[in-house]
């Protein structure tokens, strides 16, 4: 069977020392051919170059040649040894896209080693164990990473290309009753809009802006223990509002902060407890699922006050998750010791004072530490999500372009939808919604039909 | 009162195949069965209806079009009667580009009735009864029989279900609800309890149709003339087309108005729709006049399009305004109309409900899952049309009788033709309303171009044994001489000289700055394969087409010139299309074994394994277009199949 390139970073998502881009697929090699500079490929060999987009030069790489069926996959493939570094190794992978590669789908190299019979049967669960679990997770996290605002553009991009599409298929399904007869002068004008629209989600998701990139950790704690102080200080400036009524902050606050070159995704959250106050409550919720999902943790502990039930919720919320524990309010009487805690759990703890940004040094290096030791980690999945959703939105912009081809060339009307349609298709692979029934839908909800 | 113990008798002649109902997919079941050499026998309530058009007077149209014509390159017959039969014809869309043209022709309904009726009458093997068939009988899940009203028993290896609107119908206006099928028929009222005791599931549709009002009452002058097209395209491949050439009736257009639209607003409250006397889920895409008046209440008029019923009969069937208003609002209504002001009207508008079947049911060949031997088509499979109904008749009836013969059934794929996408939107998709063929469905819409339903689709009509010898011949032919001159124009190279530069200019076209070939110049909008023919000195096309096939070499010709400009002008776009369809085929010809147990799939989703469960795709790429499964679950099954397959 006939199987188009996918690539993917193979290694951890880290600041380690070597990142490893894979390449599998029939066109693996020709695609390594054209971006790699140095002594021409031999099987089963490894060489020394550079990768490069153009002119422009972007890792001294070794590079490893595997033709099929003796790879992983079974299929040729190349792998590209570049230097670790989540950019460097991000860059290599977008190139290797740009030249032909397709973004892997979860589990898809594990996918086509079982496919190739590289792998024998009794692997086959553990195989489909691996892809469904991968799958879930990408569904969830590629919606979920996706800023509200992005979405929001890329709803109404959709929405619009559809519009136009349905109104278009309407008048070609219905001759008799709608004309499309100079429309094409109006398209042109949406087109060029939501072309302009593309290329600034385009520029911003080279600043990363698309997705939400770094280590999703999440403040959480019972009210009023200090939370939204320390994200001030973490950040820097007054970002959530701090008062010593319990129950301030009602609603998640996110931030991305820089700590000792690891990049941090800080969100604070409403204090947890048991609560009648309905817009409270809806705060406390979010501030679970969203510890749910954290790749860290940040419990705080108000010292001043003596242990409640809701920091024992709290403490069988992180029991199995990676987290550090602070006691807030040093700077006044404790009343709570390391000892206390440490008999109900096991993590890192430091005595802290958010007011006096004292032990803030401390959680630094705690938090660095454990970062290079692999204790936490960035999750590959954002990175791989956010490429993928860069190449949909370039697809999609390709798309449009072709429109305005068609229009310039003075195509008839039913070649726009073909382009449209995948410019529509393009996108919802962002949101995770398919096209199904969707032009049908809108054409008999927004056009009158005949008969 | 249906029939009592003692009238039971069996009818000694057994027959392979009995088809129930004679409208447009009966009729095309009936003939493709007993055209394979299978003894078949079509029962109808009255053989007076066969072939009947209860509504509008015409075959075709946007995508129905494309249907007619693969039905005709397949070896079906509705494109040869209405051949025979128009008496206006048009090509729709003629300025948009070649897959969305689509024929349209006006029917003469009575002439077409008969005609199709003499086809089946002279048919070898094929025997007409008239007779309502109230109960399906089976063995052990295989179709054994049928049996009529009067308690007789036909025996038979396959059944047909092609009973149109004619189940339970009721038709309804106003207070007034008749239990009887289209234009007063006898309804057909026994057979749903019989199906349901089968086990198969049923739905409620309704679907509506306008009045016929006396030619003699309507003042045209007040209308638009809509003619028909000055060269008439004939819908079937084996038709000639200098004998469509025909004087054509006009159609005419007239609009309905502020006023019509507030009759419709005040008497709301007297529609059967808006009271809920009618249960049907009605089409979105047919909506009746007070439908759109609601609906879209910022139009201020909509078309009306009063078409001639036939040569023979001053009945006008007056399009857009379909209605189950009570009759006297009809009468207010249709005089609000200009051109309309003192119209007689023959018939009244009306609703009609009937029981169809939750098409999931089907496998894609046609056939019930759950009972061997029994097919369905038509309106029953919750489609609309005359058009749509015929295309799934004529798969029904060929599926059936290769059953029979022992022979592999077929599947036209979405890939091959509208047939394919009718047919897998109808078995695998959710649908609550009557489902119309529309091009937007059509996800290889350039590929399924009416032009070319020949080329998609001869060959497996050939391959069952529809399509004799000579047209298949005639067909290799024509794909030889076209793939031939296309190689040949990409070949030509054409350098700037005067003659090349002048025919250029002379057709505004830009003129060459260096050589380029002749395909590169069909390319360019303005020009075409005929354009160049004076700077094309080795052409030689209808010499070939002479010496190929003597006695057609004129349609020959231009049927290849067609092909020739179509290919090379969008060429850009029809290979990405063929890629597509090369993806796409991958997982369609996956076939998921009958016997795979999908609970025992882990890594399924709950959901995927009940949708799975329930309507056993029958391969991956039909799994991949049911509602409720992802892209990971088909990963998942792929997986699983490769292990299974060891």
């Amino acid at each position: 069977m006939k199987q188009d390139t996918i690539a993917a970073v193979a290694t951890a998502m880290s600041n380690s020392g070597i990142g490893i881009v894979r390449i599998s697929g029939e066109d693996s090699l020709y695609i390594a051919k054209q971006i790699y500079k140095g002594k021409p490929f031999q099987d089963h060999t490894i060489h020394y170059g550079y990768i490069q987009d153009g002119d422009e030069m972007i890792d001294e790489v070794l590079v490893m040649v595997m033709k099929g069926p003796h790879s992983f996959t079974g299929e040729d493939t190349v792998e590209i040894n570049c230097h670790g570094g989540v950019y460097v190794v991000k860059k290599v992978l977008e190139t290797v896209i740009k030249y032909g590669a397709r973004p892997a789908e979860p589990g898809e190299f594990t996918k086509r080693a079982f496919l190739n019979g590289k792998m024998d049967l009794s692997q086959a669960e553990a195989v489909i164990d691996v892809i469904s679990s991968k799958n879930e997770y990408a569904l969830k996290s590629s919606i979920s990473q996706l800023k509200g605002n992005v979405q929001k553009k890329i709803k109404e991009i959709r929405s619009e290309i559809l519009y136009h599409t349905a109104f278009i298929e309407t008048a070609l399904d219905d001759p008799e009753h709608i004309s499309v007869d100079g429309y094409s002068e109006k398209l042109k004008i949406t087109v060029e809009k939501l072309l302009g629209e593309l290329k600034k989600l385009l520029l911003s998701s080279d600043n990363g802006r698309i997705i939400r990139e770094g280590i999703k950790t999440v403040i959480v704690g019972k009210p009023n223990a200090g939370k939204s102080s320390l994200l001030n200080v973490l950040v820097g400036e007054e970002r959530a509002i701090v008062t010593d009524i319990e129950g301030t902050t009602r609603d998640v606050l996110e931030e991305s902060i820089q700590l000792q070159g690891i990049s941090l995704n800080v969100i604070d959250t409403a204090g947890i407890r048991n609560t009648e106050d309905i817009v409270e409550k809806i705060g406390v919720d979010r501030a679970k699922e969203q510890a749910s999902e954290a790749d860290l943790i940040i419990y705080v502990v108000d010292a001043s006050r003596e242990l409640d039930e809701n920091d024992f919720e709290i403490i069988e919320m992180i029991r199995n998750k990676k987290a550090v524990i602070l006691l807030n309010k040093s700077d006044l009487a404790t009343v709570v010791s390391k000892n206390m805690i440490q008999s109900y759990i096991d993590k890192p703890m430091i005595e802290i004072s958010a007011k006096e940004e004292t032990g803030i040094q401390k959680l630094e290096e705690t938090l660095k530490e454990m970062f290079f030791h692999g204790e936490i980690s960035f999750n590959d999945e954002v990175y791989i999500t956010n490429i993928r959703h860069k190449t949909a939105i370039q697809d999609a912009h390709s798309s449009l372009q072709k429109v305005m081809v068609s229009i310039e060339n003075d195509m008839p009307e039913d070649f726009y939808s073909i382009d449209l349609l995948d410019a529509y298709e393009a996108l919802g692979s962002i949101t995770g919604e398919t096209i199904g029934e969707d032009l049908v839908n809108e054409i008999f909800s927004k056009f009158c039909m005949g008969k | 009162m249906k029939y009592s113990a003692n009238s039971v008798w069996e009818n000694k002649d057994e027959y392979d195949v009995v088809v129930i109902g004679a409208g447009h997919a009966g009729c095309e079941a009936a003939l493709a069965a007993a055209r394979l050499g299978l003894k078949t026998i079509i029962f109808t309530v009255s053989v007076d209806s066969i072939a009947l058009m209860p509504c509008n007077p015409n075959i075709g149209g946007s995508s129905k079009g494309h249907l007619v014509r693969e039905i005709d390159a397949l070896g079906g017959e509705m494109g040869k009667v209405i051949d025979q039969t128009f008496i206006q014809s048009k090509m729709l869309n003629k300025s948009k580009g070649p897959a969305v043209h689509s024929l349209r022709a006006q029917a003469d309904k009575a002439n077409y009735t008969k005609t199709m009726r003499k086809v089946l009458e002279n048919q070898e093997n094929l025997e007409i009864k008239q007779a309502e068939i109230t109960d399906i009988l089976s063995e052990n899940g295989k179709v054994i029989g049928v049996q009529t009203y009067s308690g007789a028993i036909y025996k038979c290896k396959a059944a047909i279900l092609c009973t149109g609107t004619y189940l339970k119908a009721r038709c309804i206006y106003g207070e007034i609800s008749n239990a009887t099928g289209p234009n007063g028929l006898q309804a057909a009222n026994y057979l749903t309890d019989s199906l349901k005791s089968l086990g198969i599931e049923m739905y409620r549709f309704k679907t509506g149709t306008p009045a016929r009002i006396d030619k003699r009452s309507i003042d045209f002058s007040k209308m638009e003339e809509q003619f028909g097209d000055e060269k008439v395209v004939p819908f079937s491949f084996t038709t000639n087309p200098e004998d469509v050439q025909i004087e054509q009736a006009s159609c005419w257009l007239t609009y309905t108005n502020e006023k019509t639209h507030e009759i419709i607003r005040k008497n709301l409250d007297r529609s059967p729709l808006f009271s809920g006397m009618i249960e049907g889920t009605g089409p979105r895409y047919c909506p009746s006049i007070e439908d759109k008046v609601v609906k879209f209440a910022d139009k201020n008029k909509h078309q009306v399009f009063i078409e001639p019923e036939g040569l023979d009969t001053n009945e006008m069937y007056i399009g857009g305004m379909s209605s189950s208003l009570p009759e006297d609002v009809q009468y207010a209504m249709y005089r609000s109309v200009a051109g309309l002001e003192n119209a007689k009207i023959v018939r009244n508008a009306y609703a009609i409900e009937y029981d169809c079947i939750d098409a999931r049911q089907l496998s894609p060949t046609l056939e019930f899952k759950k009972i061997d031997g029994l097919y369905s088509g038509g309106q029953f499979n919750g489609s609309s049309g005359y058009e749509e109904a015929a295309a799934q008749g004529l798969i029904a009836g060929i599926n059936a009788a290769l059953k029979i013969l022992g022979k592999e059934q077929i599947v036209i794929d979405r890939s091959e033709g509208y047939i394919g996408v009718l047919i897998d939107d109808l078995v695998t998709k959710e649908s609550h309303e009557p489902y119309r063929m529309m091009t937007s469905r059509a996800e290889y819409r350039l590929l399924l171009r009416q032009d070319n339903a020949d080329q998609r689709l001869t060959k497996i009509g050939y391959k069952v044994g529809l399509i004799s010898d000579e047209r298949y011949r005639y067909l290799l032919d024509k794909q030889d001489i076209i793939l031939c001159e296309v190689e040949r124009l990409e070949h030509t190279s054409v350098g700037t000289s005067k003659e090349v530069q002048d025919l250029l200019e002379k057709q505004g076209s830009t003129l060459l700055n260096s050589g380029t070939t002749l395909a590169e110049l069909i390319r360019r909008p303005e020009l075409s394969y005929e354009v160049l023919e004076t700077i094309d000195k080795n052409r030689v096309l209808l010499e070939i087409c002479r010496e190929k096939n003597p006695t057609c070499a004129e349609k020959l010709y231009h049927e290849v010139v067609e092909q020739v400009n179509i290919y090379i002008k969008y060429e850009g776009y029809i290979k990405r299309q063929e890629k597509q369809v090369e993806q796409f085929k991958k997982l369609e010809t996956k076939r998921i074994p009958d016997d795979i147990d999908y609970d025992s799939i882990k890594s399924l989703r709950i959901e995927a394994v009940q949708k799975l469960k329930q309507y056993r795709p029958i391969s991956i790429g039909q799994a991949s277009r049911i509602s409720g499964v992802s892209p990971a679950d088909i990963s998942v099954l792929l997986v699983f199949m490769e292990q299974y397959g060891k």
